[in-house]
């Protein structure tokens, strides 16, 4: 595994890498506080976006199966889904995680002995990019349909006793319960 | 024909990386984004009120239907609030944009969008004040920070005087002690002038004007909805409560936000006051009433303007008056007692009708409460229990791995931080604090305070309680918290889904819901279950039987 050599050097320096570009999706004045700011309480969205990127690097290099990759995933993910992007830039980051690569060892590629390989090994790595993407976007859909459902079931959690109390439910009885009148 | 189809590189790069707004805070136009906002006041409730300009508006609509003199009135509106409030014309002046509030606000750390920075959301109404109420403004313009008010200049006030809660975190950084909050109380109370209120609020405060309470429930319903609870807790404890209501003479009046009667899991904790209730009745004669009319704590008149907190403030001592009480016992409420400590004493005070509170248990004189006649429970629980007056046995808490959210009103608002600590370590045998910097003073808003509790705008309640729930997060990791206690209603309302969405493990409860497991009822039959039908601890098997 030659591109895992490589990567094994710079690795520090890809997720540095990828982790700016996630926060220039910010507006500057942002960026420039999620960089700054270490501390994880006073910086949620840095700190968890630094440290899921740092995980999910981690897992592709070791082959983790799509569960782990998708938990260490989730956090960055969540915090998206619930700031002002579209569905696609919420997600789009993680593609940019093959011109990261590609920059940090553009030069490491082009002095190496066994070019061919490392392009190759590359591609492999960018189709598991790509299927980190597909993960991304399961899990940017997954915590919107809970914003939905919040929503829905928000007047219902409120005056749920309530409108039970004064018998204004109607609801499913049990399955197989006797007051079910046949279809006649 | 494969040909045609564009590169996945050229893709790519048709998404814009960069958010960074081309141009600077002020000429960044205001997008009003759904998930973010609330949605627009009921003509319905505006003109119950009384207020200005009744009339169905949608906030995406180009047209917001405002009288042809609109910007007369803001000019008015805020030259009287700058004449009458000495504070809010000091606030105006002194801000240096030093930046040390910049990023303690929950809603700029969650959101990432810098028009939350305390100092740019005052920005966007000092720069009109500059414009209108100063010589460097109206000379120099935007140079000198100033701008003139249009119909956008409006716009941008209403989407980001909607995401403050008013949780005065920022004024904690602040050299100055500049309370953003209370330029976004004057700025809420200007767009009130001209009909732009949410509906969350004006729908609850003309109901709570007309019933006494935010869902406009009638007396007898909310006497069922106690008598339900008293037949729940006969059945976990064998023991019948006996709440008084209305009734004149008695010592104390109890008034609690109507969360706790009627949304889980306030109930839990409306439980828990029943029995605390019961229980000093029984052992020292007790003498309390609830009362059907003034059945409110909550005030989301403060979130509206000065004269509505007003009205629904005085609802309660009128309550008081008529019953002919000592003094007024409050139930677990976040900004009720803001309202009570802050300006209830200028607006309707001094209650010179009432006592001074003393607690007729212990004697102990509650001196904090002296001009406003109004007890906090926490407060009163905290004395009992310091002076012995209850028996605990915190062990059928032993589920519970609690830790505590100071709401921001009581803890930063009145300084109330030690008490409610010192009931739940005292009813519950596992508590662990969050880090400092998120607790006490400088605690993380639940984000959805102020009014700011709806359902239409939950991207905004998840980002804004970030923070929090990021806190929470850590103290479940560590010490397996499952448990957030809370002395609020609002808080109690809006927790479950925020943790739901951050930390799914860890549940929500009212103090005294806890209070309401640990005491040892005179006469009680052996509890298998807590307030909630779930078993405790060691007695899963009886459960099934
Ligand atoms: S900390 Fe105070 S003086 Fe400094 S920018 Fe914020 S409001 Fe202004
Ligand atoms: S009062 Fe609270 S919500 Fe409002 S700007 Fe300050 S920190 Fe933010």
């Amino acid at each position: 595994m030659a591109l895992a050599e490589l990567i094994e050097q710079k690795k520090k320096a890809i997720i540095n890498k990828w982790y700016e570009h996630v926060v220039a999706t910010y507006p500057s004045d942002t960026a420039r506080f999620l960089k700054k700011e270490n501390d994880q309480f006073a910086n949620p969205v840095g700190t968890t976006t630094m440290h899921s990127l740092d995980a999910v690097f981690e897992g592709l290099l070791n082959g983790a199966d799509i569960e782990t990759l998708s938990s260490d995933l989730d956090p960055v993910i969540r915090i998206r889904a619930v700031q002002d992007f579209t569905p696609s830039k919420a997600v789009s980051f993680i593609f940019l995680l093959k011109n990261v690569v590609r920059e940090c060892l553009a030069k490491e590629i082009s002095k190496h002995k066994n070019k061919k390989e490392i392009e190759k090994e590359l591609d492999v790595f960018y189709t598991k990019v790509d299927g980190l993407c597909l993960i991304g976007f399961d899990i940017y859909m997954k915590c919107r349909e809970q914003l939905l459902s919040f929503q829905a079931n928000h007047i219902k959690d409120r005056t749920y006793r309530l409108l039970k109390k004064a018998d204004l439910l109607s609801e499913v009885p049990e399955v197989g319960a006797e007051n079910i009148s046949p279809n006649v | 024909m494969a040909d045609d189809l564009p590169k996945a590189d050229d893709l790519l790069n048709k998404i814009d990386h960069n958010n960074s707004p081309p141009t600077s805070w002020m000429d960044t136009p205001v997008n009003i984004r759904k998930g973010m906002y609330c949605y627009a006041s009921s003509p319905k409730s505006v003109k119950y009120l009384g207020l200005p300009n009744a009339r169905p508006w949608n906030p995406l609509d180009d047209d917001w239907k405002l009288p042809d003199n609109w910007k007369e009135i803001v000019f008015e509106g805020l030259k009287e609030r700058l004449d009458k409030f000495r504070s809010f014309k000091v606030f105006m002046d002194i801000c240096v944009r030093c930046g040390a509030c910049a990023d303690k606000c929950h809603f700029f750390i969650g959101t990432g969008d810098p028009k939350n920075m305390p100092v740019l959301r005052a920005e966007l109404l000092r720069s009109v004040y500059r414009n209108d109420f100063t010589k460097a403004g109206n000379l120099l313009g935007k140079i000198a920070g100033a701008r003139p008010m249009t119909l956008d200049v409006l716009k941008e006030w209403w989407y980001y005087f909607f995401q403050c809660t008013e949780c005065r975190r920022c004024s904690v950084f602040c050299p100055y002690g500049i309370d953003t909050a209370e330029i976004t109380i004057m700025a809420r109370e200007i767009l009130n002038l001209l009909g732009l209120n949410i509906d969350w609020i004006a729908t609850p405060v003309a109901n709570c004007y007309r019933t006494g309470n935010h869902l406009g429930i009638q007396p007898h319903a909310f006497k069922d909805m106690l008598d339900f609870f008293v037949e729940d807790i006969e059945e976990i404890t064998g023991v019948n409560c006996e709440p008084q209501y209305n009734k004149k003479g008695a010592d104390i009046l109890f008034i609690t936000p109507s969360g706790d009667v009627f949304a889980d899991p306030g109930t839990y904790t409306a439980m828990g006051y029943l029995l605390l209730f019961q229980y000093l009745k029984e052992k020292y004669g007790f003498d309390v009433t609830w009362s059907t009319y003034g059945s409110e704590g909550g005030n989301f008149g403060f979130f509206t303007s000065h004269e509505t907190m007003k009205r629904l403030n005085s609802k309660m001592y009128a309550e008081a008056k008529r019953l002919g009480v000592k003094w007024i016992l409050g139930g677990e409420c976040g900004h009720m007692w803001r309202v009570i400590n802050q300006y209830m004493d200028t607006m309707n005070g001094p209650a010179d009708f009432l006592e001074e509170p003393v607690s007729p248990i212990t004697g102990t004189r509650f001196e904090n409460a002296k001009s406003t006649k109004m007890v906090h429970i926490a407060e009163f629980t905290a004395d009992l229990i310091k002076h012995n007056k209850l028996e605990l046995d915190p062990v059928r808490n032993d589920n519970v791995i609690a830790t505590f959210h100071d709401s921001c009103n009581p803890a930063r608002g009145m300084g109330m931080l030690d008490e409610p600590r010192f009931v739940l370590q005292n009813v519950c045998n596992n508590f662990h604090e969050m880090p400092p910097g998120t607790i006490r003073e400088q605690t993380f808003c639940c984000g959805s305070g102020s009014g700011l509790n709806a359902g239409e705008n939950m991207e905004l309640r998840m980002a804004g309680g970030l923070p929090r729930a990021n806190a929470v997060k850590y103290v479940h990791e560590k010490y397996g918290v499952n448990m957030l206690t809370c002395v609020c209603a609002i808080d109690r309302a809006v927790f479950p889904p925020l943790m739901e969405y951050w930390v799914p493990e860890v549940d929500v409860s009212g103090l005294h819901e806890l209070v309401g497991n640990a005491l040892i009822m005179q006469g009680e039959k052996k509890r298998t279950t807590d307030l909630r039908f779930e078993p405790l601890p060691g007695m899963e098997d009886e459960i099934d039987e």
